[in-house]
């Protein structure tokens, strides 16, 4: 087994957690991973970005120009990584934020949902993050919800531990939804 | 168990878990992550953290740590790992191990903070004057990260010499499962040769400066004589699919992840392509590059700078090898494909 993806945004839009609970779920489930992370000088508002390996092999180069999946959360981040997805790769999209009429792609597999206001709904309009997560595990099949819930408590610091229940709800609302 | 831990981070912890009790050192990107744990983790063993005035003044208090008998590091990148090199000559012409970390930033100047190879001849073949070596050692994952910090310990105390961990900042920064704990036990050997007050016993002194008629020749000599050691028993190098290869590929650090990658797609094109990774880039493994290189007649070097260790691999290579490059400089990093792509413009 071997899953590459491209997860990007702008900083706050919590980029970086939802990577981070897919690696830990991935190495829970003894797989290989690797997590490359932009960094320097990125800030709220900055530019985010992580490259994702999964595989049930070493992983050789943790960076990849044609992954099988891309999730994306504003229209920066779809204008610069839509054209290096793999054929038939999936594209989970943050439609609240981007208009994939700009660059259309045909040959993938492309799940847009209204992250933003789909997390409103839910009553937190930080749970955005955790509603495209949702949707990429559904059409990914590499983890499953029950996997992210079994390491959310390392991921989630333990001054934010109360937000554990709202994040798995908003997870299992975008899987529902994608 | 693996926890999922950045390169810096595992270098920082592995240096504790090595017995370091001394770090200084002054903040520059890419390697910040590395003081910044030092800060927060040392003092619960211990240790002593001090944000220096400047880098000069980090190298100056740790060859001060390293002559009190104490296992002591300082990290920088580019300009800082400059400004030190006055200091790595003294502590080389002292003879005194301390621990040494490059996460390279681009330069020269200021440059930038992307991924770079750029210091590999600073840190192999130069930097301070006189006739010294630097052990250098080069992790290419998280997990050597924390390893071979413990190495560089302990061959630094082996051999009374500065070591180096020279990485890239793809290396420092990325993260993947670490096993966190050593895998052999850290023993700290006795010092006898420290400064500890000379309660007791005669006196003694710790000097780079020999101006006795011959003295300095002796002192080189002596020097050389252990860096002889050092290419005889400290070689380390990592070999993939070499024994039916048609062209070596030899790279370290991050390039020589991506060149993985890279083999094993060419692999099941049916391109018998291998890999050679240098660990130690000083013991540099020449000997095992000649004997490889006498089968396999092609020699693909691929680094993030412009070849530098190119000259390394040239000379330590069999007549009549064909050496060909492929260098990424100033922040550029070579895809898998890019790599598979110069290997087919070869064969």
């Amino acid at each position: 087994m071997y899953y590459d993806m491209i997860m990007a945004g702008f900083g706050g839009q919590g980029i970086q957690i939802i990577s981070q609970l897919v690696a830990v779920a991935a190495i829970n489930k003894g797989y290989e991973v690797t997590y490359l992370p932009s960094y320097g000088v990125e800030k709220r508002g900055g530019r985010t970005n992580v490259f994702l390996v999964i595989s049930d092999e070493e992983i050789g180069s943790p960076i990849t120009n044609h992954p099988y999946a891309l999730l994306v959360m504003d229209q920066i981040a779809y204008d610069t990584y839509i054209h290096i997805l793999r054929p038939d790769g999936l594209l989970v999209a943050n439609e609240s934020l981007i208009n994939t009429s700009t660059n259309r792609r045909n040959d993938i597999v492309s799940c847009c949902l209204f992250c933003n206001e789909e997390a409103v709904k839910l009553g937190n309009a930080k749970l955005a993050n955790m509603i495209a997560l949702g949707a990429l595990l559904k059409n990914s099949n590499v983890l499953t919800v029950d996997d992210i819930e079994k390491v959310i408590d390392q991921v989630i610091p333990e001054r934010l531990s109360h937000t554990i229940p709202a994040n798995m709800q908003a997870i299992r609302h975008g899987y529902g939804l994608a | 168990m693996r926890v999922l831990t950045k390169g810096n981070i595992a270098l920082a912890e592995g240096a504790i878990q090595a017995g370091c009790k001394f770090y200084f050192g002054y903040p520059i990107t890419p390697q910040n992550d590395i003081p910044e744990y030092l800060a927060k983790h040392l003092p619960r063993v211990g240790g002593t953290f001090i944000p220096a005035e400047s880098e000069i003044a980090s190298i100056n208090m740790i060859l001060g740590a390293s002559a009190a008998g104490a296992r002591a590091m300082t990290s920088s990148s580019g300009p800082g790992i400059s400004l030190m090199q006055e200091g790595f000559s003294y502590l080389a012409g002292s003879e005194l191990p301390a621990v040494i970390v490059n996460i390279m930033r681009i330069g020269p100047g200021l440059g930038g903070i992307a991924p770079t190879q750029g210091d590999y001849n600073q840190a192999v073949h130069g930097g301070g004057h006189g006739d010294y070596r630097n052990i250098v050692l080069a992790p290419a994952s998280c997990q050597e990260m924390f390893d071979l910090t413990i190495k560089a310990f302990e061959l630094a105390d082996k051999y009374r010499n500065p070591a180096m961990i020279l990485a890239d900042a793809m290396v420092g920064q990325f993260q993947e499962p670490c096993r966190l704990t050593p895998k052999d036990p850290v023993i700290i050997p006795q010092k006898p040769w420290a400064l500890t007050g000379a309660k007791g016993r005669p006196a003694q002194l710790i000097k780079s400066l020999f101006l006795g008629p011959g003295e300095m020749e002796i002192h080189n000599l002596d020097l050389k004589k252990k860096y002889d050691t050092m290419e005889q028993n400290e070689v380390m190098y990592e070999t993939r699919h070499l024994d039916d290869a048609d062209i070596m590929i030899i790279a370290f650090g991050t390039p020589s992840r991506i060149a993985k990658t890279a083999i094993q797609f060419l692999r099941q094109e049916g391109v018998r392509a291998g890999l050679l990774r240098p660990i130690t880039l000083f013991p540099f493994p020449s000997k095992a590059i000649h004997e490889y290189s006498r089968r396999i007649h092609k020699v693909l070097v691929v680094e993030m700078n412009t070849g530098q260790m190119l000259r390394d691999v040239q000379l330590a290579c069999h007549n009549g090898t064909k050496v060909y490059f492929y260098g990424r400089p100033g922040g550029g990093i070579p895809y898998p494909d890019d790599i598979m792509a110069q290997v087919k413009k070869i064969l």
